[in-house]
């Protein structure tokens, strides 16, 4: 009774729009800092990663025989490399290639952790020991072991199916957390109303248990883009990544590496940009993560 | 509590099990042992290839069931096979796990420790010119691959001596080959030679466990028994060690298993960029010369190093939550 009596109270001020959840998250975003940093030094990072070829004079394979392992000049910006071949053009195919594995591996973790663990922890019961107990497997595999072990295989099938194989291996941890929350959402009155109105069990975790975690599908995927591309440099590093003719950062700093003092820019200007994505894409996880869960307020 | 700890354990060994298992047949269907005789200057004959092969288990004719039963009745003995060179792969783990097991060992401890206690202090601290420091050096060490840390750790140890004019710092194996300086200065050697790698593995270590129990402990520190534990008369010092941080340390133990396969990851990368022939630096090899049961063998024993983690942190986890003990 008194309830209905509040309804039409409050219906007036209901009629003008509410934010919808994307909206009130796009909003949230912009007043976190933090966040912002990040987002345009990516955007940054992205415009540079593309158009950065476009502009320099030198094309991906050419080589300047006049100028081997030659300092940054006008003429070669970072420098060239053992070949000859421009760093600055070689650098920037390198983060673009990181930048595409960072983005495509969280985006397919993301979704594997979501939907293994909301079935996990939706059916409960044996389906959730089932895929629990794969999850302990994949836990203990050493992910950069069976990538190198795996890496006859990938050499020849090109940069996707080596990303889809790095998310293979990073989706246990979120499962488990995704897990945990879904047992506690099930039990949920919107969650109990949809089943009993009928709505088939898949529709109901599609549309009901995943978008109100969504806060915390985004913010691990953020921190799943670090994480990849930081895998796919250590794997690059020990020659079990992306095979040339492609190049990542990853594998600039392997070949950098070996010359970083006596030819300092081959190793410097891969590593410091690398550094640079990561750090934010950290920047926009961790504002995410206080933006979006409210337990975390505190700390910022 | 024991119950707790033995079911644990025997799912433990189940996992172990599986996990060797799983790589031994992965390595086995994708490595490819028959080019590596192959390739070999003068190149054998084929004979002597097949031959070869069949002594090692190799030969990819023999059906992969009957090569992955040979293998597991051995391991059943405790006996890995031999390595692609003929060597035994036993005396190959006494020889590197203890390298390894070292190296692990001293940089979990040093970074995990120095992890939970400069967070827990920055958290005490909030906003003061310690977690302002800590929390920078923590975000901005979380963005280095672990990698890229070793490799910039080696470069300025390089340039240090360069500068220096001495070798002040050494970036290459484990000890000097040759030397002779009686009990401590080997142990001093071995010293000047260990503090790189372990720095390099302790550092990101440190970096992800600080920033982690900073936040944790942050959480813990509003709560009211924290207040209730004060407000009865115990220091503030008392209150934020015994009561808060052994609180805020549970969450940070779970977080330890999770991690600890990263860990045992970067521990790999260490070894091979520093020059160090443990198991890490082992495998990265035995991939490269084709050799499938020195593959299996490291993960068998990165499985264990794995397992022994989360069952340390089982035990860690009993010690402190009364809840797990009583149930």
């Amino acid at each position: 009774m008194s309830l209905s009596v509040e309804r039409e109270a409050t219906a007036p001020e209901a009629a003008t729009p509410i934010s919808g959840r994307w909206s009130s998250l796009v909003k949230e975003l912009l007043a976190t800092r933090r966040v912002m940093i990040g987002l345009v030094i990516i955007l940054g990072l992205i415009a540079m990663a593309w158009i950065g070829p476009l502009l320099s004079p030198w094309e991906f394979d050419e080589r300047d025989f006049g100028a081997f392992r030659s300092p940054p000049s006008a003429d070669h910006w970072f420098g060239t490399g053992s070949t000859g071949r421009d760093m600055f053009h070689l650098t920037m195919v390198g983060l673009q290639k990181s930048i595409l594995i960072g983005l495509c591996a969280a985006l397919f973790t993301t979704v594997i952790a979501a939907l293994v663990g909301a079935f996990a922890g939706y059916f409960l019961g044996l389906a959730d020991r089932g895929l629990m107990w794969v999850t302990d497997l994949f836990l203990v595999l050493p992910q950069f072991l069976i990538l190198a072990i795996l890496y006859p295989l990938l050499r020849d099938s090109g940069w996707l199916v080596f990303v889809v194989l790095l998310a293979c291996l990073m989706w246990m941890v979120t499962a488990k957390m995704v897990r945990g929350m879904t047992i506690s959402l099930k039990e949920r009155e919107y969650v109990l109303a949809a089943r009993y109105m009928g709505v088939s069990h898949a529709r109901i975790i599609l549309r009901h248990i995943l978008p109100n975690m969504s806060s915390l599908l985004i913010v691990d995927a953020t921190i799943n883009v670090s994480s990849a591309i930081i895998l796919e440099t250590a794997l690059s590093y020990f020659g079990f990544g992306i095979q040339p003719p492609d190049v990542t950062l990853g594998s600039l700093i392997a070949e950098g590496a070996r010359q970083a003092l006596a030819f300092p820019w081959t190793f410097w200007f891969c590593t410091g940009l690398l550094i640079v994505l990561v750090l934010a894409v950290n920047l926009v996880g961790d504002g995410l993560r206080d933006a979006l869960d409210p337990h975390s307020k505190s700390r910022t | 509590m024991a119950k707790f700890l033995i079911r644990r354990l025997l799912s433990y060994l189940v996992l172990i099990f599986l996990a060797s298992s799983i790589a031994y047949l992965i390595a086995a269907s994708t490595l490819d042992p028959r080019g590596h005789f192959e390739q070999m200057q003068p190149p054998p004959s084929d004979q002597a290839i097949e031959k070869e092969l069949n002594k090692l288990n190799l030969n990819d004719e023999t059906p992969l069931a009957e090569r992955y039963a040979t293998w597991a009745t051995g391991v059943a003995t405790a006996d890995f096979g031999r390595t692609i060179k003929d060597q035994s792969v036993n005396e190959n783990i006494a020889r590197k796990a203890g390298v390894s097991l070292r190296l692990i060992v001293a940089g979990t401890l040093i970074g995990a420790t120095l992890g939970v206690a400069m967070g827990a202090y920055a958290a005490v601290r909030q906003y003061g010119r310690f977690d302002r420091v800590t929390t920078v050096a923590a975000f901005f060490l979380l963005a280095v691959p672990a990698v890229v840390v070793a490799v910039i750790l080696q470069v300025s140890a390089v340039w240090l001596n360069d500068v220096s004019g001495m070798r002040l710092l050494e970036y290459g194996g484990e000890y000097s080959p040759n030397l002779q300086a009686g009990f401590w200065g080997t142990l001093a050697d071995r010293v000047q030679h260990a503090i790189l790698p372990t720095l390099a593995l302790s550092l990101s270590l440190f970096a992800a466990f600080s920033r982690y129990q900073r936040n944790m402990m942050l959480d813990v520190l509003g709560s009211d028994f924290v207040r209730t534990a004060m407000a009865k008369g115990l220091t503030r010092r008392a209150a934020m060690i015994k009561h808060a941080l052994r609180t805020a340390l549970i969450p940070t133990i779970t977080y330890f298993t999770f991690t600890f396969g990263i860990l045992i990851a970067n521990a790999t990368f260490t070894e091979k960029i520093f020059g160090w022939h443990g198991m890490g630096a082992w495998v990265v090899d035995s991939i490269a010369t084709q050799d499938v049961n020195a593959v299996a063998a490291v993960t068998f024993f990165m499985a264990v190093c794995v397992m022994a983690a989360s069952f340390l942190s089982d035990v860690l986890y009993a010690w402190l939550d009364p809840r797990v003990r009583v149930s």
